[in-house]
């Protein structure tokens, strides 16, 4: 008998041993993987307070003599009527029309195909789908072309970076709104429609408020991409003090290569610290967001 | 009144007008007339003067064209599978009941938020310079670190590392899906005396394939289309090769002027991207699986 109880205490032994090491297994992973993640950000933050004789020459990410010399080089102008907040201005001055166009028109779009049939809407419907698979890549030369046709090239305005915006451009948006959509039941719009409202109103009062989620989402991650967006401006802004911040970025990075580090890390990280701070705010709908077009769709 | 009831039955169609005057002055008519271009000789200065079939020739024959082409593919082909492999076996280790999930995810999701914008591309330079943190810290303990910008097959490594970092996106996607697997599979699996791994390929792999057929997809199109890495961090050197299609695009087009070359270029990366993305669709009926699809049939 006493055996036997000895077995099975010691199976369980080894169970809870092995449930342990695992357990462990897994956190370890996760740690080491969450500091190739995580490092390089901690080390660009601490370097940009480092002196540029210390940056490289630790792996600490913790400056040993604290200077603001980085972030005092990142305010002074780099020649020219441009600085790094002049261009920040500048990205946002595109950036959020960018995100209100699209946010509108790309909600008209899916109200339009989700919730009505019109003839040819099949056809149509197929045609914006087949917009998820064109890339980019092959629409660049000939839209600088019709834009350089227009007189857009180097518009001060920055139209060819925010007029197709108004045009629902960004299929995935429309996409991830109209799987959304589906989720809405009929019966309310319905139920609108017989207390007397017209198709706008059960538009703003019943489709939106329902979808927001969605639509925060688009807003965020247009927002993101839109800030990020590189090639665009390189293409389409001429005028130096219109430069927005990556193109910014990108030249003090050549200017002061391999001298001044602490001050390009500087305004590097003063570049996108506003996409971390919204980052912080709304990971949430950054991580259903991006869910829902892959899972749900 | 025929006109009005008609309005009315055909709604639908009035909010989907912006989305369709965008696809055909943004999507459809840039598209077509590049397919145009790309059989001409088109400077932007010069206009047209011969048509020709020379461009498409040329992708496969001239030495700098085939080498973009060849690094293109190795570069996709690197990113892709490493990418995936890690956001799925992060998704699984984080699927288990994980203590602090959400910090884990936070941690790992960043670098995909941040990690399109130029100023993690200055990072990344700073760290792997040949002068840089790497480098440095090699020294440090007497060991020399290979010559990351320097070397092409390091290079071209080094704008794919930068990608995998940022498998945050695909990883949270991946983690949806396996929440989405109920854990009574599991535990009927492990009765039957299946091991973790046995689990993993048998149980968890099935049933997310459609979201390893999204990520797939997506992934290899955006891969196909890198465009900043190599234009920001090593200029598409050393000796080309990290000259990607779309940088050699954007070099014959925007550099030089030659529309028509940049055109064909473009298409043909256009059409390798349908092939690829065609391949995905005729073959996910072999390896896809759809939970809708069995029972009842």
């Amino acid at each position: 008998m006493d055996h036997k109880e000895n077995t099975v205490e010691n199976a369980q032994k080894n169970l809870k041993r092995r449930h342990f090491i695992n357990v462990s297994l897994r956190y370890l992973v996760l740690i080491i993987v969450g500091i190739f993640m995580v490092y390089p950000l901690v080390w660009m933050v601490g370097a940009t307070f480092k002196t540029n004789s210390e940056i490289f020459s630790s792996i600490n990410p913790i400056p040993k003599a604290p200077t603001l010399d980085g972030y005092i080089g990142a305010m002074q102008s780099s020649g020219g009527n441009i600085n790094i907040w002049k261009a920040m201005f500048n990205t946002y001055s595109y950036v959020v029309p960018e995100v209100i166009f699209t946010v509108i028109s790309s909600v008209l779009t899916a109200y339009g195909f989700g919730r009505f049939d019109f003839k040819g809407k099949n056809l149509l419907f197929s045609l914006m789908m087949a917009m998820l698979f064109l890339p980019q890549v092959v629409l660049n030369v000939p839209q600088f072309m019709l834009f350089n046709s227009f007189g857009w090239v180097g518009s001060r305005l920055y139209l060819p970076l925010v007029v197709p915006t108004l045009f629902a451009t960004e299929t995935y948006f429309v996409f991830m709104l109209i799987q959304f959509l589906r989720n809405v039941p009929k019966e309310l719009e319905e139920s609108a429609q017989i207390d007397g409202c017209n198709v706008v109103q059960r538009l703003t009062k019943i489709i939106v408020p329902m979808v927001m989620p969605a639509i925060v989402s688009c807003a965020l991650f247009k927002f993101m991409w839109a800030s990020n967006d590189f090639l665009g401006p390189l293409l389409y802004v001429k005028s130096p003090d219109k430069y927005p911040a990556t193109i910014f970025v990108r030249l003090s990075m050549d200017a002061d290569n391999g001298f001044n580090w602490n001050k390009v890390l500087a305004v590097s990280l003063i570049s996108i610290m506003p996409n971390i701070l919204i980052f912080f705010a709304a990971q949430n709908q950054f991580v259903e967001g991006i869910s829902a077009g892959g899972v749900k769709g | 009144m025929a006109i009005s009831k008609s309005i009315k039955r055909n709604i639908g169609f009035f909010f989907i007008i912006p989305w369709l005057i965008g696809f055909l002055v943004f999507k459809a008519y840039p598209f077509l007339s590049s397919l145009y271009y790309s059989f001409t000789d088109y400077n932007l200065f010069k206009g047209i003067h011969s048509y020709t079939f020379q461009n498409y020739i040329d992708v496969f024959t001239k030495p700098l064209e085939t080498k973009a082409l060849v690094v293109t593919f190795k570069y996709a082909f690197m990113t892709v599978p490493l990418k995936l492999i890690a956001a799925l076996f992060i998704a699984y280790i984080l699927n288990f009941k994980i203590k602090g999930v959400n910090f884990f995810r936070t941690a790992y999701y960043i670098p995909s938020i941040l990690g399109g914008s130029v100023a993690i591309a200055v990072l990344w330079k700073a760290i792997f310079n040949d002068d840089g943190l790497i480098h440095m810290m090699f020294e440090s303990i007497g060991l020399e670190a290979p010559r990351f910008f320097t070397n092409a097959n390091w290079a071209l490594f080094m704008i794919c590392l930068l990608r995998v970092w940022q498998f945050g996106s695909a990883m949270v996607i991946f983690l949806a899906a396996l929440k989405g697997i109920p854990a009574d599979l599991y535990e009927a699996a492990a009765i039957d005396g299946a091991g973790k791994w046995t689990q993993f390929f048998n149980i968890t792999v099935p049933l997310i394939t459609p979201v390893i057929f999204y990520n797939l997809i997506t992934q290899l199109v955006q891969a196909f289309q890198e465009f900043n890495g190599p234009y920001i961090i090593t200029g598409g050197g050393p000796r080309n090769g990290t000259t990607l299609m779309s940088l050699l695009i954007y070099n014959n087009a925007f550099t030089s002027y030659d529309m028509g070359k940049a055109s064909a270029q473009a298409w043909i990366l256009f059409i390798i991207l349908m092939i690829f993305t065609a391949i995905s669709f005729w073959s996910q009926k072999h390896w896809v699986y759809y939970a809708d699809d069995d029972g009842g049939r």
